[in-house]
């Protein structure tokens, strides 16, 4: 559905953009990650042409963003909403009259506006907030009527610029739960910026980290988490753990059911082998549990250690220690 | 002067005049907003991070309207008598007093518009482009509504401002409570016209400003 391939784009003498290459398909939740200053937020605004770029290619249901002028970019931008950090809302007019603005300016009738507006009301759930202003509603409330102005004009495709920066956790989850609500019941594409590694565990299906301008890693979310990159790392702010320099050290990936079952202790208990736990977790992502943990034992125990989770079909490594 | 003289003047001259005060601010108000508002909104919109950036054209209203700003209001309206008489027919009288009162009116306004507009969250009018908003509505639908109550408040002050400029007027023959202050009080020195006549003045500065606040807290 959207293609991006060598993307580049500076101002004056910053490089923003060096040659991004991307691909999104229809129907998926795509996160775009990275810390501030990564170029993720000028990403999402050259896929509706709020941001021009200077090389490469974007183009959107096999249409190059770049060639799109004028009215036609103006209907081009129909096909996509796009919900703010900070909401964007006017402050003088009611939520009805926010939700309705996109409508009024492309010249729906007075009955066509009601009735989408009443059927958006009832997607956000915030039926009896419909005449009030932005200024009695709460952060999360603000959000909801933003996304109902996004959808107000059928798009297939909703751009989200860091959404739940400015939301407490509590009501993150709840704007979450709100656009896969809508991904899944409406079939939107949604693109997500965010820095917020909460966004990506709860919605993303896919992701790409950028780190100056350039993607370090992309790809399916559990893959990503599986792998460790050291991309994700470094977002995460996470240090890595010394390592013990005597034995042997492993890293063990459970995903799904194995999260729940007694994998190490098994492993002491039927084969005697001792272990240190040098590092661990578990994490949803989505719908489905994710744990790595990292153990330290004797040499000499590796073979059963190797044949015993060889057959649980477990992934794992052997981590290099610098030492050996 | 006794009692019934000053009555008399009251009514037969003050009142008059106010009325002509009262003409001349109503006049040079509602003109001078409208083109102040036209000013501001090609301002904002040619500015270099306005929805069309237009330098040129930019930097020559710039200039134009510093350039009215710059004139102290006393020789603005003789400067200009040339066009007064092109456009009113005559350089004195009430009428002819409103054509300078509009032009300087209209580039103070221009200035307050221009920054009430440039206010609104520029957050806001990337939402409106997201959605596919065309330059005009973005500024009848989204900038002006957004701002309505700060411009209300930017035409108060304008208001207050075209007040003492027709007193100002007043001196070279406008007519209104200016020239009876300076005519009957000052050069007569009669100091009970010309206090009546700044009391009378203030009362009315506090009305105009009690109605702004109003409507900028109804609208708001």
């Amino acid at each position: 559905m959207i293609e991006i391939s060598d993307l580049k784009k500076s101002y004056k003498n910053k490089t923003v953009l060096k040659g991004i290459n991307l691909s999104i398909e229809a129907g998926e939740i795509y996160g775009l990650i990275g810390r501030s200053g990564a170029g993720k937020s000028t990403l999402l605004r050259c896929i509706n042409g709020l941001e021009n770029y200077h090389e490469g290619s974007l183009s959107v249901n096999g249409v190059e963003v770049k060639q799109i002028l004028g009215k036609d970019l103006r209907v081009f931008r129909k096909n996509m909403g796009m919900i703010f950090q900070h909401f964007s809302l006017m402050e003088r007019k009611t939520v009805y009259q926010n939700i309705a603005l996109p409508m009024a300016c492309w010249g729906y009738s007075r009955e066509e506006i009601d009735k989408r507006v009443k059927e958006l009301i009832k997607i956000i759930d915030l039926e009896d907030k419909l005449y009030e202003r932005p200024h009695s509603l709460s952060g999360g409330q603000k959000q909801r009527v933003a996304i109902a102005r996004a959808l107000s004009l059928d798009p297939d495709i909703l751009l989200c610029d860091e959404i739940t920066s400015a939301l407490d956790p509590k009501t993150e989850q709840n704007i979450l739960q709100l656009l896969r609500k809508i991904n899944e019941e409406l079939h939107k594409t949604i693109i997500i910026v965010t820095h917020q590694m909460s966004v990506v565990k709860e919605v993303c299906h896919k992701i790409c980290i950028l780190e100056q301008g350039e993607i370090r890693v992309n790809g399916n979310v559990e893959n990503i988490f599986i792998s460790q990159p050291d991309a994700l790392r470094n977002l995460l702010g996470e240090e890595e753990v010394p390592l013990p320099k005597d034995g042997v050290n492993i890293r063990i990936i459970y995903t799904g059911d194995n999260v729940n079952d007694r994998v190490i202790s098994d492993m002491c208990q039927k084969w005697n082998v001792g272990f240190s736990l040098i590092w661990g977790k578990t994490e949803r992502y989505r719908d489905t549990f994710l744990g790595v943990t990292v153990i330290n034992i004797d040499e000499e125990n590796l073979p059963i250690v190797e044949r015993y989770i060889g057959e649980l079909n477990l992934r794992w490594e052997v981590l290099k220690n610098e030492s050996n | 002067m006794n009692q019934t003289e000053v009555s008399q003047l009251i009514l037969k001259i003050m009142f008059p005049e106010l009325l002509n005060t009262i003409y001349m601010i109503l006049a040079s108000t509602a003109l001078s907003a409208i083109f102040g508002m036209i000013l501001a909104i090609a301002l904002i919109t040619t500015a270099p991070k306005g929805l069309k950036p237009q330098a040129f054209v930019h930097r020559c209203l710039d200039i134009l309207i510093n350039g009215i700003r710059s004139f102290p209001f006393i020789i603005l309206i003789v400067a200009i008598i040339p066009i007064t008489r092109l456009i009113v027919g005559t350089s004195i009288g009430v009428n002819a007093a409103i054509v300078p009162l509009v032009i300087s009116g209209s580039a103070f306004i221009a200035r307050i518009m221009e920054s009430n507009l440039q206010e609104v969250d520029s957050a806001l009018i990337e939402a409106a482009q997201s959605f596919g908003a065309s330059n005009f509505q973005i500024i009848f639908k989204v900038i002006i509504p957004e701002a309505f109550p700060s411009l209300v408040s930017g035409v108060t002050i304008a208001v207050i401002a075209i007040l003492g400029n027709t007193a100002m007027a007043g001196a070279v023959g406008a007519g209104g409570l200016g020239a009876v202050a300076i005519s009957y009080g000052y050069a007569n020195f009669n100091n009970t016209i010309m206090y009546s006549t700044v009391v009378i003045l203030i009362i009315l500065v506090i009305l105009i400003q009690s109605l702004g606040n109003f409507l900028y807290k109804r609208l708001k």
